[in-house]
């Protein structure tokens, strides 16, 4: 379980990226994250991991609080959150192998990693995530020869080798097309749903997150502004967290392709 | 109703930028005045009657002298190759601690390191050897040591703004992951700029069988010094000839280089 108190990011300059969050999610929860550009949705889940440091406030992973960790603990403890990006932030001279062995880097020496002489249990499970996630085959292609929706498919397999109890999921979906956002979605949620995972996904497409989300949370200018079911994802709600517009024509049954 | 009017400049500004280029105009017309004052027009004029004179010496190569000159060339070859390789050992870990983005320590690793590239840099080949043949004595030691000293300077520079130019969400990536800071250098930066790493390297080397050429003039071993004796005793055939064997390593240098750059993008 995953719970965020006081939640708050000041940077140095300007008001605050975060005022205040608090947030529980427990195990196997997908949560969908909305919210307008520069609404703090980014610095919610880098400041979970501590890629960005929170200025007040702290985050709990299974009663562990990670705010107070110093750096080897809290090394030990970011292999519990795996990571997905938006632009896939793969290693892109490396090849698929290399980029999914990379998600072991918190469990295995400097040398060994250094020489690549992964353990064979490692690798074996990078294989079984690579056929996992459609991508058999594919162990020695470089990551840079990859499609967009293939090289999302190698940073979710990444993020499984950490063996997470959390998933951190940055816009998955935003730098690819629409059958490909869905087939990612999918994938992600299934996932989650094999290894009881719980996940935060950033997530700009309001149709994409109903659809595929078990709750849906909506932060504006970092704070809070909704939290429930997907189904009570009113008009009205829309508004509260983005601001007022026609929200009627957004198409609110979405039909796979 | 009128239509609008637009253009790129006021009238004042555009007067601001012809008064600029008539300011520039005076300032080549005088400064070649003051050229043309200082130099002995007689010797210009004689220039190409000499040039062509020298030539006619130089004309055809003293081939006979080519052993002689083979263990100088190989000389040259180690000094630029065994600096080059030294430059890299050394250079490497000054460019991650000059980089702002690995920098172990910005208050005072960084500014060091980046104060020894600028003196590295800022300090010749040919001075570097200068200095050392006095240090260490005349020889290819010197040698190797001015093209190291020299090249950790334009090594260290273009490795370390190549890793401030890395995509800072690859490394993130790795951080994310657990890793430890040492490997987020091995996977996140590193595999970065290896182009650039050994794209760098095989241009310095390049550069340097070039450079050690003519460290023999101040004694600091290879080809330069049976060149430096060869132009004083007037010997132009061995002049020409020599000038064809460096230019044959430029050449060969040249062609590795490219191949190797060409080979790892």
């Amino acid at each position: 379980m995953l719970r965020l108190t006081g939640l708050t990011k000041r940077y140095d300059r300007g008001e605050a990226a975060l005022a205040g969050v608090d947030l529980t999610v427990p195990d196997g929860e997908v949560v969908a994250l909305i919210g307008p550009s520069g609404a703090g949705k980014s610095t919610l889940i880098r400041c979970t991991n501590r890629l960005v440091e929170p200025t007040e406030g702290t985050v709990e992973l299974d009663g562990q609080d990670i705010t107070a960790l110093a750096p080897a603990a809290l090394r030990l403890a970011r292999r519990r959150m795996g990571m997905i990006f938006q632009e896939f932030a793969l290693i892109e001279r490396l090849t698929v192998m290399e980029n999914v062995l990379s998600g072991r880097l918190g469990y295995v020496g400097f040398w060994a990693s250094w020489w690549r002489r992964f353990p064979p249990g490692d690798i074996q499970q990078a294989f079984h995530y690579l056929d996992r996630v459609g991508l058999a085959g594919f162990e020695n292609k470089r990551a840079d020869a990859l499609s967009g929706g293939q090289r999302q498919r190698v940073g979710i397999a990444r993020a499984l080798m950490q063996a997470p109890a959390l998933l951190l999921v940055d816009e998955p979906t935003a730098s690819l097309d629409p059958r490909t956002s869905r087939q990612i979605m999918r994938l992600i949620l299934e996932l989650c749903d094999e290894g009881g995972l719980a996940a935060i996904i950033n997530i700009h497409d309001v149709a994409l997150a109903r659809q595929f989300a078990h709750r849906i949370i909506g932060l504006r200018k970092g704070r809070l502004v909704f939290d429930g079911k997907p189904d009570s994802l009113t008009t009205d709600a829309l508004t509260t967290i983005y601001g007022a517009e026609a929200w009627a024509t957004l198409p609110d049954d979405d039909r796979d392709g | 109703m009128t239509t609008p009017v637009w253009r790129r400049r006021t009238t004042r500004g555009q007067w601001a930028i012809w008064c600029g280029w008539l300011f520039g105009a005076l300032i080549v017309a005088q400064g070649w005045r003051f050229i043309s004052d200082a130099t002995l027009w007689d010797f210009v004029w004689d220039a190409p009657a000499q040039a062509g004179d020298m030539l006619s010496r130089m004309i055809p190569p003293r081939w006979s002298y080519a052993p002689a000159i083979l263990k100088p060339l190989w000389d040259t070859v180690n000094i630029a190759t065994i600096g080059t390789l030294l430059a890299i050992v050394l250079a490497t870990p000054i460019a991650f601690l000059a980089a702002r983005n690995t920098s172990p320590h910005a208050g005072i690793l960084r500014p060091l390191a980046l104060a020894i590239i600028a003196v590295s840099r800022s300090i010749n080949t040919l001075i570097w050897a200068l200095l050392l043949v006095t240090i260490v004595g005349p020889g290819v030691l010197a040698g190797i040591l001015a093209v190291a000293l020299h090249s950790i300077g334009f090594f260290g520079k273009l490795l370390y703004e190549a890793i401030e130019e890395i995509d800072p969400t690859q490394s993130e990536a790795i951080t994310a992951t657990g890793a430890s800071p040492a490997q987020v250098l091995a996977y996140g930066v590193v595999p970065q700029v290896l182009p650039t790493f050994a794209g760098v390297s095989v241009y310095r080397w390049d550069i340097n069988i070039r450079e050690s050429a003519v460290l023999g003039i101040v004694g600091a071993g290879g080809i330069g010094l049976q060149l430096n004796a060869s132009v004083s005793k007037l010997a132009w055939p061995q002049v020409t000839l020599i000038l064809i064997a460096i230019l044959g390593a430029v050449v060969v240098s040249e062609w590795v280089s490219a191949r190797v750059r060409a080979a790892i993008v």
